[in-house]
């Protein structure tokens, strides 16, 4: 029997699309799957915003979620695709190991992190998550299994990083934990008054390892791009009260907050947004400074609060993610930021990070600057997101994949040449025919 | 903490590839427990010759939590292979639990005498012996704790799934008698009543969300009541008073009930 045609979406809740999900338990079932004869695409957690997790039919990864094998000697964990990075931290952690590289949230699957080859607060020392990925297994479409590696079938490991699932399906993959001492985060918040401040700030600390700075998006004139640059140490264990020591590993467990129903739309306005932002500057201001942060709140803020995502109403939310190559970054941001502040469509979240240097065939990162924005499906914001695509294209930017839920086939190609590549490579591979999402044919990958 | 603590008694679970057995594995593995997988065909290898589900559980287990898992073959419903089955261990564990179901077919229960005694036995039968035989060994030992997952639907018999609640109150009655044999000794009886749980068996069912668990609540409520000694665990507290209320209808108006 056939699953029942839902209609599923991204975390941004926009565009939903038809689709029909299975959830494969053994590597027979999924192989079978493949067989079915319409296209698929793995899904992980869905935290990819858009589209790019939905096919006609939907492969959940859910069952895949063992762990394999863990080396202390190396660091190196195996686990199948479906493992979270929450999982990773509640087994090792524990241990002093830590995901090497972390985006915003703990709840993305090891395969959704390879196939959005995700970044993290440290990029700019470190790279993404590639860096740490030494192989994983594919399944192909005809359900043969590949292993993929920097010498064995490298083409593939390349264009799986990155890829959007649209190379095959991880099925397993081996990563790189990082050694820590403790649970902590020594942060270091740095107010800037305007966007070359922050952009100062980075540039001074590209030794921290973490470092990210939110941004007031509503600030303009002098203050535009007025933001909080904040770095990130793991904290040692002398660095942590005596008190602590003993237990540093143990952290003030988050209570699981749900968001529980779908705020009105109306509740985020650029009023509440602007007061919002003002109060959280001068919070910073004053917390300016060194500080412990335990490492959920540090790098997990949002997973405190489950389906923060109804924050913005029924009809849902988009990301603008946009990099811009270093020598383009101050006019680029300026540019940007000057058209969201003068259109006042509120963008709840805004971070800016500086990248560090990454040469792939299809992931997002380039040695430069990204800007991350949220916006709320309106007429406003879908009016507002063309205008920005076209100032990312004169700075020679491109866009996150991971993030895009709207962006039409022909901006991808004026932005980012590697895609008609890929496309190439996909149709000579015969992958094209097996391996689609909402978000690659909207795309014309 | 994870770390491995050889003090801890083994735990066995019994029906290991169960979601819910799994989670329960998975939680005492978190508390340092070193464990004994027990299924029908055991260390097996799957269908296409991959790693067989039962040591995929194992190495993840052991990936985790650091402890030590090992695979052992059984078959709740071959009565004659229990002592057997009981001596291949690598020693009498600590904790038994016993997670072996089978939901069945009604209609085909109600035609078929063979399908019927396969539910039977299933929930009944191989269950409660297994359960029983243990509770022997432990008492010979003087200590242990018995840990068995009945159903609500054994609450009270209901048109629709009738002979799976027959064999499941079975089972409840089997825990309790146990229980109060052992009453004031050093041998304990964990009945675990879940209602709706999201797993294989209620896959592709459309549950309430607001009355369905997931494993990892039944896996933390088990895991409770075996460290602070609970006789009775109902998984959502809303199922104790659902059922408190199916059983307070008086037959002549329960039996005209579409439940
Ligand atoms: C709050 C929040 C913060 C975020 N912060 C960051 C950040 O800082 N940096 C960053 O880089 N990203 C960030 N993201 C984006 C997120 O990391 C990526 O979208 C990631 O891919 C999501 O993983 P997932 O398991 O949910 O995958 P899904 O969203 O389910 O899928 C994403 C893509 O991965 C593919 N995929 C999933 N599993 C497999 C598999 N087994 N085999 C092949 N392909 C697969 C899918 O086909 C799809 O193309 C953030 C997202 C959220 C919601
Ligand atoms: N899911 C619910 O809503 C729900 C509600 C109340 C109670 N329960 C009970 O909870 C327990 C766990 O079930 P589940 O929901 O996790 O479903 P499940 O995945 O179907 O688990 C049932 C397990 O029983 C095993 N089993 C069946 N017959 C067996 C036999 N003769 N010998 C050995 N093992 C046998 C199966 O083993 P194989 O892997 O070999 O098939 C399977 O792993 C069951 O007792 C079930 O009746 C479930």
């Amino acid at each position: 029997m056939p699953p029942p045609l839902v209609h599923l979406s991204g975390w941004g809740r926009y565009p939903r699309r038809p689709t029909r999900v299975s959830a494969p338990r053994d590597i027979g079932a999924l192989a079978s799957a493949l067989q079915g004869g319409e296209p698929v695409i793995a899904r992980g957690l869905g935290r990819a915003y858009g589209d790019s997790a939905i096919a006609a039919h939907t492969l959940s990864m859910r069952h895949f979620d063992r762990m394999i094998s863990f080396d202390p000697a190396t660091g190196q964990l195996v686990a199948e695709a479906g493992v979270s990075l929450g999982a990773v931290i509640d087994a090792f952690l524990p241990r002093g190991w830590f995901p090497s590289v972390t985006p915003g949230t703990k709840f993305v699957t090891l395969g959704g992190a390879i196939a959005a080859d995700v970044h993290g607060k440290n990029h700019h020392g470190e790279g993404s998550f590639a860096a740490f990925t030494d192989w994983f297994d594919l399944m192909g479409a005809d359900g043969s299994v590949s292993r993929c590696s920097r010498d064995e079938n490298a083409d593939l490991f390349w264009r799986t990083l990155g890829g959007m699932g649209l190379t095959g399906i991880v099925l397993r993959a081996a990563i790189r934990l990082r050694r820590v001492e403790t649970g902590w985060i020594r942060q270091r918040m740095i107010p800037a008054a305007g966007l070359d401040a922050a952009l100062d700030a980075f540039d001074a600390h590209m030794d921290a390892t973490y470092s990210v700075a939110w941004i007031d998006c509503l600030a303009s004139g002098p203050a535009l791009g007025r933001s909080l640059v904040m770095l990130g140490e793991h904290a040692t264990l002398a660095d942590l009260p005596p008190a602590r020591r003993a237990r540093p590993f143990l952290t003030p467990r988050h209570r699981g907050l749900t968001f529980p129903v779908d705020l009105p739309g109306f509740a985020l306005n650029p009023y509440s947004v602007r007061a919002f932002n003002a109060l959280y500057y001068a919070m910073g201001r004053r917390k300016a400074g060194a500080g412990l942060v335990d490492w959920d709140s540090y790098f997990y803020p949002l997973d405190a609060i489950g389906q923060w995502n109804r924050l913005y109403g029924r009809r849902g939310f988009m990301q603008f993610q946009c990099a811009l190559p270093l020598d383009q970054g101050r006019p680029g941001l300026r540019a940007l930021l000057g058209a969201i502040a003068a259109s006042g469509a509120a963008s709840f979240l805004a971070v800016l990070k500086r990248f560090g240097p990454q040469d792939s065939p299809v992931s997002f990162p380039m040695p430069g600057y990204t800007l991350a924005l949220d916006f709320p499906v309106n007429t406003r914001s879908l009016g507002l997101m063309p205008h920005l695509d076209r100032l990312t294209a004169d700075h020679g930017g491109r866009f996150y994949l991971a993030k895009d839920s709207r962006m039409s086939a022909d901006t991808l190609s004026r932005t980012d040449p590697r895609m008609g590549d890929f496309a190439a490579w996909r149709r000579s591979r015969g992958l094209s025919a097996h391996f689609v999402s909402a978000q690659s044919e909207r795309l014309g990958l | 903490m994870s770390s491995a603590n050889t003090t801890l008694a083994p735990v066995l679970i019994i029906g290991a590839r169960s979601d819910m057995a799994r989670a329960c594995a998975l939680r005492f593995a978190q508390a340092g427990h070193p464990l004994m997988l027990a299924a029908r065909g055991g260390a097996d290898q799957g269908a296409q010759g991959d790693t067989g589900a039962l040591v995929r559980d194992a190495a993840d287990i052991a990936t985790r939590h650091g402890v030590t898992v090992t695979c052992h073959a059984v078959d709740a419903t071959d009565i004659d292979a229990i002592p057997a089955f009981l001596d291949s261990l690598p020693s009498l564990p600590g904790i038994a639990l016993c997670a072996v179901g089978y939901m069945g077919d009604q209609p085909d229960s109600q035609r078929d005498p063979q399908a019927a005694a396969r539910v039977l036995r299933a929930n009944f039968e191989g269950p409660a012996l297994l359960l029983g035989a243990l509770a022997e060994r432990f008492a010979a030992r003087g200590h242990g704790t018995l840990i068995g997952i009945s159903s609500v639907a054994g609450e009270r018999g209901r048109a629709s799934n009738y002979v799976y609640g027959a064999a499941k109150a079975g089972f409840t009655a089997f825990l309790s008698g146990l229980r109060n044999r052992f009453n004031g000794t050093e041998i304990r009886v964990i009945t675990v009543l879940p209602g709706f749980v999201a797993t294989r068996m209620t896959e592709g069912l459309d549950l309430p969300a607001r009355l369905t668990a997931q494993p990892q609540e039944v896996a933390e409520a088990v895991f409770r009541a075996a460290t602070r000694g609970r006789d009775v665990v109902w998984v959502r507290p809303v199922w104790r008073v659902i059922m408190a209320i199916i059983r307070a209808l008086p037959e002549p108006v329960f039996k005209r009930t579409r439940l």
